[in-house]
């Protein structure tokens, strides 16, 4: 409580202090890990990037959206079992508890990269921008793996 | 009478209660056998070809535009599995574990002939399809067709799978009221349709008869051990090139 009275606090101080720096909001309480992105063939067919959040604060951090340069319309889809079907469904806004951690990876949850403006080629590198619901942005550079990768490491 | 009652009711619970008792000794003794066969990740049961009703004829056209059936992949074991080269999850993903279930398969993997069966053939054109499967394995062949070519080889590989249009995509949730970009219906276009589909990968045998099937998300080193046991158990057929 007290700790995040004075977080707060301190933002407040630094947005006083320097103007301007209210969109730069603290988000020391969540931070994303290890994102990557699977290489789209071509830019017809939508990509799929993933990443890890995981939220050191003690209120739930929530994304609301997400948006990048390289495709006109990024969203957060999930992938379900139903039996021996493996349907997406529109993830809407994904919640991150205080000290949990949200992975993506394949057949799970991701985000989804519609319209994309050009191939994502395996070795490039692209931003990529979580909104969340309180207003306040993350922005994360993302390395382009192979078609098929099954991780960052890749 | 009472107190008869109450005794008979005792008697009813004292003898329930051994027969369950007994009932979960048997259970517990029986386990062992139980806890091998709960583990199909390990080794996946291989069917005797012809013992299972999968598959079947196709004609359908490969990435370089050429009409095939079936009968043109006899005498290798097949590995199929059907999905849509703008499935962003999980078609990539499994691609990706047949690639390197073949190539952990070694040498042997020549006998195995990867197949790639859209089931968006609107979209899956060969020249679609060829830039696709190129990027997964160099010997992985897609095959789309007509509708009523994947229709008929769907329906004899009892795979499931349907049109979602992007307006049923959209609400199958609710509108979080945020203006999260879940939201955006209008701006979806019109051809952006997914396919609900079933994710297995099967193995056939070169003579086309079912062996095996994987599900989502089994381990490359289990494929490759199915097929590598397949393999010697069923023999490899001569293969001649296509």
């Amino acid at each position: 409580m007290t700790r995040s009275f004075s977080r707060l606090a301190h933002a407040a101080v630094l947005a006083a202090l320097v103007p301007g720096t209210l969109a730069a909001a603290d988000t020391t309480d969540i931070r994303i890990q290890e994102p990557w992105a699977r290489a789209s063939i071509g830019a017809e067919r939508p990509a799929a990037a993933y990443l890890t959040l995981v939220n050191d604060g003690e209120a739930t951090v929530t994304v609301s959206g997400v948006e990048t340069p390289v495709a006109d319309r990024a969203d957060l889809h999930r992938t379900v079992r139903k039996g021996e079907i493996m349907p997406m469904e529109p993830a809407g806004t994904v919640d991150v508890a205080p000290g949990e951690t949200v992975n993506m990876m394949p057949g799970r949850l991701h985000i989804m990269l519609m319209d994309l403006a050009s191939p994502l080629n395996k070795g490039e590198r692209f931003t990529l921008t979580l909104h969340l619901a309180d207003g306040r942005t993350l922005t994360t550079d993302v390395p382009v793996m192979g078609p098929g990768a099954r991780g960052p490491a890749q | 009478m009472n107190k008869r009652l109450a005794l008979r009711a005792l008697i009813i619970f004292a003898v329930g209660g051994i027969v369950m008792a007994a009932v979960l000794a048997g259970m517990y003794v029986t386990r062992p056998d139980n806890t091998a066969l709960q583990e199909p990740e390990s080794e996946t049961t291989l069917a005797a070809p012809g013992s299972v009703p999968i598959g079947g004829d196709f004609k359908l056209v490969d990435h370089t535009g050429q009409t095939v059936t079936e009968a043109d992949f006899r005498g290798r074991y097949l590995l199929i599995y059907f999905g849509f080269s703008y499935c962003p999850d999980v078609c990539p993903t499994t691609l990706n574990d047949i690639a390197l279930a073949l190539d952990q398969l070694g040498p042997e993997a020549e006998a195995v002939q990867p197949l790639f069966i859209s089931l968006d053939p609107a979209r899956d054109t060969p020249d679609v399809l060829a830039d696709y499967v190129q990027a997964f394995h160099p010997r992985l062949v897609g095959l789309t067709g007509t509708k009523a070519q994947i229709d008929k080889v769907a329906t004899a590989y009892k795979v499931f799978y349907e049109k979602v249009s992007p307006a049923e995509y959209y609400n199958q949730t609710p509108d979080t009221g945020d203006g999260a970009p879940a939201a955006e219906t209008a701006k979806t276009a019109k051809d952006d349709y997914m396919i609900r589909h079933q994710g297995n990968t099967y193995l056939m045998s070169p003579d086309g008869d079912y062996i095996a099937h994987f599900s989502y998300g089994t381990k490359p080193s289990v494929m490759a051990n199915a097929m590598r046991r397949a393999i010697a158990r069923f023999g490899t057929p001569v293969t001649e090139a296509r």
